[in-house]
């Protein structure tokens, strides 16, 4: 028993592949493909094949309200040719850019608390609380939010009751930025929150024991030992903001549009499905553009701190 | 540990607030399903359960329902089936191309869903397979295998790797070593990540509004009543769905918890 378990995996691996010699290869294949295919043959004929077809369609032409196969640039050229389309488009990267680091800013206290003032316990129903509001549905919190920023909503009533002039809070680029907020700041939280309670201790004793003042161990021990959480949470935020379109129709008012509006005008009232391709094409790609800046970014500044 | 600074009252607020904020709609939903008035003012109107009754007695409501749960349902099972087969792959081999095969397994959650959502109905109605509830199952498949996959995997590696390999060597087949030691161990995060698939695609409403056609799920429904008028109606449902979704959350934990305690007095008795 003790020779087994103190062999490595891939030794033990060998072993009874050795042992198996005897099986045809093929015979040996079948059991390994039949648990890799399903993923990678479901994955493939449902995720890539669709995003790849995306890119084909973005050629296509509408004729009649019907589809027909072409190789037209046309739709490139009627949405990029739009200056309508580069302000929706900035002002989708401007507003994610902007939710991504007002939420991070203000989940970071939050999670510093947690990691470095509450013991085990109280860290696991916090936690846990965290977990929770991604069981309730997004839209009905949306929902409930317009109850309390509309023009009449809870929040007026209660200034007005106060003798304050009412705010419009609705339907405003601060609605957009409420639902953003309530989308993603307790997944920001909980990603903060996972690589500060990793920090080595000891580092922060360290600073302590030099003298550090509170405030710059915050800026020059824990948050570069925390860069990864922290830039992998801000990248989550901006991947869910800029793609969302429930936020920005339902509490931003939906005009001006948001890339996601965009989509689903093009969709379902303008039945402009190519175009559509081209707009979700060029989100998928400036997605991919952020999210691989900001994996270099994090791994490069932490490849420093520990040179 | 010792002189592990003293909990500052400003943070204590400042946690409490963002609670607060991220518990305000929840709990402001459900106060509101129980009152009485059709528009949310203070002081409230009296309790009823009026909404309650009135979504309990909205044949489209019934029929959301059981579209949303057979999806979801069908949905877990399949999520869980490619998810376990993806995670003991990436547990159990290493191959050429492994890091391609992990990418287009995990990436479906980091596309938006309205990009999915639109890519999936272009691509199924070519296949004439769009607008119907199975649409909604295949896709919501590909983005909900990946949770099944993370799920089962860290499971996984708490098996010590040379359990499978010994019953090996004593003479089983590949395949009984699954059936009478692997699945066994990973069983607590086979229901976990069921638990969890479900939920998840019992929520989600991009994706099925897009894919859909005329098989409303719940999450759609309430899209719709979204867009036309102010309904309460929303908030009763959206106690419904939470409940459901916390069940489920709930009974995947206990699972998880009993197969833990199991394993750690196993441990005990090893020794």
């Amino acid at each position: 028993m003790l020779s087994v378990t103190n062999r490595s995996p891939g030794a033990v691996l060998s072993a009874t592949a050795v042992s198996r010699g005897t099986v045809p290869r093929f015979a040996r294949l079948i059991y390994p493909l039949a648990w890799a295919t399903p993923m990678a043959a479901w994955q493939t004929l449902f995720f890539v094949v669709p995003l790849g077809f995306l890119i084909v369609l973005t050629f296509w032409k509408v004729e009649n309200y019907r589809l027909v196969a072409a190789l037209d640039p046309v739709n490139w050229i009627a949405v990029y040719g739009t200056p309508y389309f580069w302000s929706v488009y900035l002002r989708t990267c401007a507003m994610a850019a902007g939710a991504a680091a007002l939420i991070s800013l203000i989940a970071f206290p939050c999670a510093y608390f947690l990691a470095f003032h509450l013991d085990k316990g109280a860290r696991r129903l916090a936690v846990l609380l965290l977990i929770t509001p991604f069981f309730t549905s997004y839209l009905v919190r949306v929902y409930t939010w317009q109850a309390f920023l509309g023009d009449n909503g809870l929040i007026n009533a209660a200034l007005q009751g106060a003798g304050r002039e009412p705010v419009a809070m609705l339907n405003t680029v601060f609605g957009t930025f409420v639902g953003y907020a309530t989308l993603c700041l307790p997944l920001v939280v909980l990603l903060q929150f996972m690589s500060l309670v990793n920090i080595d201790r000891s580092l922060i004793e360290a600073a302590r024991n030099l003298r550090c003042p509170p405030w710059r161990t915050v800026w020059a021990v824990i948050v570069p030992s925390a860069r990864v959480g922290l830039v992998l949470g801000a990248t989550f935020a901006f991947i869910l903001t800029f793609g969302d379109f429930v936020s920005p129709t339902y509490l931003g008012g939906g005009n001006p549009p948001t890339l996601g509006i965009l989509i689903t005008d093009f969709t379902k009232a303008g039945n402009q499905w190519p175009r559509a391709a081209v707009v979700a094409v060029t989100m998928v790609t400036t997605l991919i553009l952020v999210a691989f800046f900001a994996v270099r970014f994090a791994y490069k500044t932490r490849r420093r701190s520990h040179g | 540990m010792a002189d592990r600074i003293k909990r500052p009252a400003a943070l204590w607020l400042y946690t409490g607030g963002i609670y607060l904020f991220v518990f305000a709609p929840i709990a402001a939903s459900f106060v509101f399903s129980l009152n009485a008035d059709r528009f949310p003012t203070l002081p409230l109107g009296g309790f009823s359960l009026d909404w309650y009754a009135r979504v309990f007695t909205d044949p489209a409501v019934w029929e959301a329902f059981s579209h949303s749960a057979l999806a979801a349902l069908a949905t877990g099972v399949l999520a869980t089936f490619l998810g376990f087969g993806a995670a003991y792959t990436d547990y159990r081999y290493k191959f050429f191309g492994k890091s391609a095969y992990l990418a287009i397994a995990l990436l479906p959650p980091t596309v938006p869903v309205i990009v999915l959502g639109l890519s999936m109905l272009a691509y199924l109605s070519r296949l004439a397979l769009s607008g119907a509830l199975y649409s909604i199952v295949i896709a919501h498949a590909v983005l909900c295998a990946p949770f099944a996959m993370a799920i089962i995997r860290l499971r996984l590696s708490q098996m010590d790797s040379a359990l499978e390999a010994a019953s090996w060597n004593l003479g089983a087949g590949p395949w009984r070593a699954m059936r009478h030691v692997v699945l066994p161990f990973a069983a607590p995060s086979l229901v976990s990540a069921l638990f969890l698939t479900m939920a998840i695609s019992f929520d989600e409403y991009a994706i099925a509004w897009f894919v859909s056609g005329l098989n409303e799920t719940v999450p759609v429904r309430v899209l719709s009543i979204l867009q036309g008028s102010v309904s309460p109606e929303i908030n009763a449902i959206g106690g419904i769905v939470f409940l459901t979704s916390i069940l489920l959350v709930v009974a995947a934990q206990v699972v998880h918890l009993r197969s833990s305690r199991r394993d750690a007095r196993s441990a005990r008795t090893g020794d």
